[in-house]
């Protein structure tokens, strides 16, 4: 492409200042880029660097914790994890966690699909109200209930079992599955069900085979959300176990002794409890935003 | 969306309901009980009336607890909402950056709770922890076991460490809401960086914000793991949220009565700010359904 050539001096001067301003733009757009950037790796610093502490300390022994500070480990030990993957009292505690989260999943999973829907779809007697009541229970402060939950799991015999965690975890994880989902249904128009319907499809059939299909990434969002509020949780976690279904956290306070803490191992199994964590947002990691929003943006 | 008037809907919630309800009316009932009688062993009891609510709201330490809590809860607040705000603002859009910036983002909400307490705790003792010691080093006698200031800042910036990737998540998702026309039209019209902000993000904004801020504010308001690791509550009691306290009383002392008196007041109090919240993202589904109905 050929520019015709300027026909008078004016033309050059226009030009020549029009370039400049291109260039001083994009440099100004480039400073900003690299302010942008440069407070951006701010705020990431600030988030990783007690994790980043946390890692740096269990890969030490516990003489290089306490004597100089070091910023990464000078002896580089696998002991303090060693230490937690061959002691059952240890690893059991992960397991147990694991356990109890997944039969919340579960449980809040299958009660919360056909609430959602119901609140999405149709108008009855009371919902409003029942909407707000099931918020209620999110706020519901887990210290309230402590008494409470303990003497009524003790009464009916499930004291110290996972059932009885996931069951608690049911409190706050159904009503926040049923707002999520119920924020996905409701993008999904009604003349989807409406044709379905007509083409012959019973409810149960429908549901399970077109519906559920639809709202798929909602769901994966909404596991992802009952699997971080249960596995965070251990103030009723503690308060509803005592050996055979002790979550990990509880078995973490076994790190300090007469003898002093045991940072090492405190620090190698607080890092296990972030591991799961960032396996289960890897797969989310596409529409998480969206289910932050609750399905609602 | 207009939904259908149907009755039958309620056996679709059925189930939902008898579990909810049996997780959250037992011990509500429960507590409701305790909270008349005064309880000497399992064959003593004296019904007590509203004696022991009247004890609870004058009682100075639940009531310095409570001006701690609504203290701590507004400064989370103010500092999380506009600092999540900026950072997704400064979120990368797309590619191989967005995905990791927002794994990473969102790491301090997967930790357990007792162990961002731990995280911190070792973060910031003064001989083995990073942030301690270099405090130290540069010549301030940072002790969050003796110093009533630098146990609420820290635990402030605990949370603000744990909770703002919260703002900004939603915050993320709400701007990525909108469509890339918007901009173009602002480009065209040469709308400045700020009208920008003003006149096209923030109103997309203040429906995630709102839910944001109601979130924020309910967890901040039964804050209890990582105080209770970080400080203990101490020193003194400086950093005694409400939480705190009830546990203390409930389990410790073992003062039914009183302490599930206490529960229900902290439990209407919380009822009360978010039944405020939550008209308003009603309000605010109305608003928006009413005007996208006009255009």
């Amino acid at each position: 492409m050929t520019r015709p050539l300027p026909s008078s001096p004016d033309q050059v001067n226009e030009h020549a200042a029009r370039q400049a301003a291109r260039r001083r733009r994009r440099q100004r757009s480039a400073g900003r880029r690299i302010r942008r950037g440069g407070l951006m790796l701010a705020y990431l610093v600030f988030v990783l660097l007690p994790i980043y502490w946390l890692v740096n300390m269990s890969l030490q022994t516990n003489n290089e914790i306490l004597g100089e500070l070091t910023l990464w480990p000078q002896a580089l030990t696998f002991d303090n994890y060693t230490r937690i993957f061959t002691d059952p009292s240890w690893y059991m505690g992960y397991v147990n966690s694991m356990t109890y989260v997944v039969m919340n999943m579960v449980i809040s999973m299958v009660v919360a699909l056909p609430a959602a829907y119901a609140f999405s779809r149709y108008r009855f007697i009371g919902d409003k109200h029942l909407f707000f009541w099931l918020l209620t229970n999110m706020m519901a402060p887990p210290a309230v209930f402590l008494l409470p939950y303990f003497q009524l799991y003790y009464t009916v015999g499930l004291f110290d079992t996972h059932i009885a965690v996931a069951l608690a975890h049911c409190l706050f994880n159904i009503p926040l599955a049923v707002w999520i989902l119920e924020g996905f249904m409701s993008s999904v128009p009604k003349e989807i069900d409406e044709t379905a319907f007509i083409d012959g499809y019973s409810f149960p059939r429908f549901f399970v085979q077109v519906f559920i299909p639809m709202i798929r990434s909602g769901i994966g969002v909404t596991l992802f959300f009952l699997f971080m509020f249960s596995w965070v949780e251990l103030l009723l976690a503690r308060t509803l176990t005592s050996t055979e279904a002790q979550p990990i956290v509880s078995v973490m306070t076994r790190t300090s002794t007469a003898s002093g803490i045991d940072w090492g191992t405190l620090a190698a199994a607080g890092v296990l409890t972030i591991v799961p964590g960032i396996v289960v947002v890897f797969f989310v990691r596409h529409h998480i935003a969206k289910g932050f929003a609750l399905g609602r943006t | 969306m207009n939904k259908v008037p149907n009755n039958r809907a309620w056996w679709l919630v059925l189930p939902m309901l008898l579990l909810v309800a049996f997780s959250a009316i037992v011990p509500l009932m429960t507590v409701v009980n305790y909270s008349v009688q005064d309880v000497f062993d399992a064959n003593t009891r004296f019904f007590t009336g509203t004696e022991w609510f009247v004890q609870m709201l004058n009682d100075p330490a639940l009531q310095a607890a409570l001006g701690r809590q609504f203290a701590f809860s507004l400064t989370i607040l103010v500092i999380q909402v506009p600092l999540g705000v900026g950072i997704a603002l400064l979120m990368p859009k797309r590619g191989w950056r967005a995905s990791l910036v927002l794994v990473l983002v969102t790491l301090p909400l997967l930790i357990p709770w007792n162990v961002v307490g731990s995280i911190w705790q070792i973060f910031t003792r003064g001989d083995i922890g990073l942030m301690g010691f270099s405090l130290r080093q540069l010549g301030y006698p940072y002790n969050i076991t003796s110093n009533p200031m630098d146990a609420w800042v820290t635990i402030v910036l605990m949370d603000v460490w744990h909770w703002t990737s919260l703002i900004a998540l939603l915050c993320y998702s709400g701007l990525q809401a909108i469509p890339e026309a918007y901009y173009q039209a602002a480009r065209i019209d040469r709308a400045s960086r700020w009208a920008v902000f003003r006149y096209i993000q923030l109103p997309k904004l203040t429906n995630v914000l709102v839910i944001g801020v109601l979130l924020r504010f309910m967890h901040s308001f039964m804050i209890y793991a990582e105080p209770f690791v970080l400080t203990g509550g101490g020193p003194g009691s400086a950093t005694t949220f409400l939480s705190q306290s009830l546990a203390i009383m409930a389990t410790a002392q073992f003062d039914v009565g009183p302490s599930a008196a206490f529960s229900l007041i902290y439990f209407l109090i919380i009822l009360l700010v978010c039944w405020v919240f939550y008209t308003a993202i009603m309000n605010l589904q109305k608003d928006r359904q009413g005007g996208s109905r006009h255009d």
